[in-house]
């Protein structure tokens, strides 16, 4: 169908609608588990951190 | 109950079902679940670009600018889906007072505004050179419009209550009401004489197009689906986290402890 990887970028003449829709649906579905990522690690940090300070607590009371 | 007490109660499969409401059991197994949802859109994701682009026809009347329908409708479907069943999970939160079912609704919403806001998107990358216009007023757009509103009214209605079992609450009610919107898009098309033209894919008639190109559509909403749950599942670990960080389970947690 395609003779040649220009051709298959050029999409019939259609190339600007079809990688702009998708191109920007790939780039929302990829970020999309790196944000999910990073809010993760965030309240896990979050929560070492808290251990931790409650193990300080305990060992400096002693 | 305690299961050594009294082992054949908990060997009932109901029982079960009810142990994994709750959130220190479901957290394991969502983080074991969700590597398998993740190959899975990446087969499918494979299989259905491929047909997407080498294997199915171009169109007689759009040229190649047709092939924008590969993501067009599985973002759409979705959009609708995910709403149902965020809808579902709200309502079921609020009838047991569950409190992982709010957790699954809230975790669902964000992708399902994603996945209505790339319908919309990449419907006016197709309408503009096929009509001649990014945006009209028809129903179907319309009310798809409204779907990614209700998606972002229920986010800000829950982040805007500080109380989170009222914030569930009322975030549930939002969703509820706003199941109404679903049947009307979808009959849209039937009911308004639009310009958006009728289901390709209906679930009364057979299918107005070529078998290859009903097989990409077909892949790619069940990547759609997968990537859905994948990412679904990895939200709501994190907010089952954030929502339990002053439990004993949370604080024994090996990705905590270590």
């Amino acid at each position: 169908m395609w003779n040649s990887p220009a051709e298959f970028f050029a999409m019939g003449g259609y190339a600007l609608y079809v990688w702009s829709s998708f191109g920007v649906c790939a780039l929302v579905l990829l970020l999309e588990p790196f944000v999910i990522r990073a809010r993760f690690k965030t309240i896990v940090l979050r929560l070492k951190q808290e251990c931790l300070a409650e193990q300080f607590d305990r060992e400096s009371s002693k | 109950m305690n299961s050594v007490n009294n082992p054949s109660f908990s060997n009932n499969r109901l029982i079960n079902w009810f142990k994994l409401s709750s959130p220190s059991t479901f957290y394991p197994v969502a983080g074991k679940l969700i590597p398998i949802f993740w190959l899975l859109t990446a087969v499918f994701g494979v299989a259905g670009l491929w047909v997407s682009f080498f294997v199915a026809p171009v169109d007689a009347v759009q040229g190649q600018g047709y092939r924008i329908i590969f993501i067009h409708v599985p973002a759409s479907w979705m959009s609708m889906f995910i709403y149902l069943v965020m809808a579902a999970w709200a309502g079921l939160g609020l009838i047991f007072n569950t409190r992982l079912s709010a957790m699954m609704a809230q975790a669902l919403a964000p992708i399902g505004a994603w996945m209505a806001f790339l319908s919309l998107w990449t419907g006016a990358f197709w309408g503009k050179p096929m009509w001649g216009t990014w945006w009209v007023w028809d129903a179907r757009l319309t009310s798809e419009l409204i779907l990614l509103f209700l998606y972002l009214g229920f986010i800000a209605l829950q982040a805007s209550i500080d109380n989170v079992r009222r914030a569930d609450k009322a975030g549930a009610i939002l969703a509820l009401v706003g199941v109404v919107n679903i049947p009307i898009i979808y009959f849209s098309v039937k009911w308004w004489n639009t310009l958006h033209q009728g289901a390709s894919v209906s679930l009364t008639k057979s299918p107005a197009m070529a078998q290859t190109m009903l097989w990409g559509m077909l892949l790619m909403a069940l990547c759609f689906w997968m990537y859905s749950i994948a990412v679904g599942l990895m939200r709501v670990r994190a907010i089952i986290l954030e929502r339990e960080a002053h439990t004993d389970w949370v604080r024994q947690l090996d990705e905590v402890k270590n």
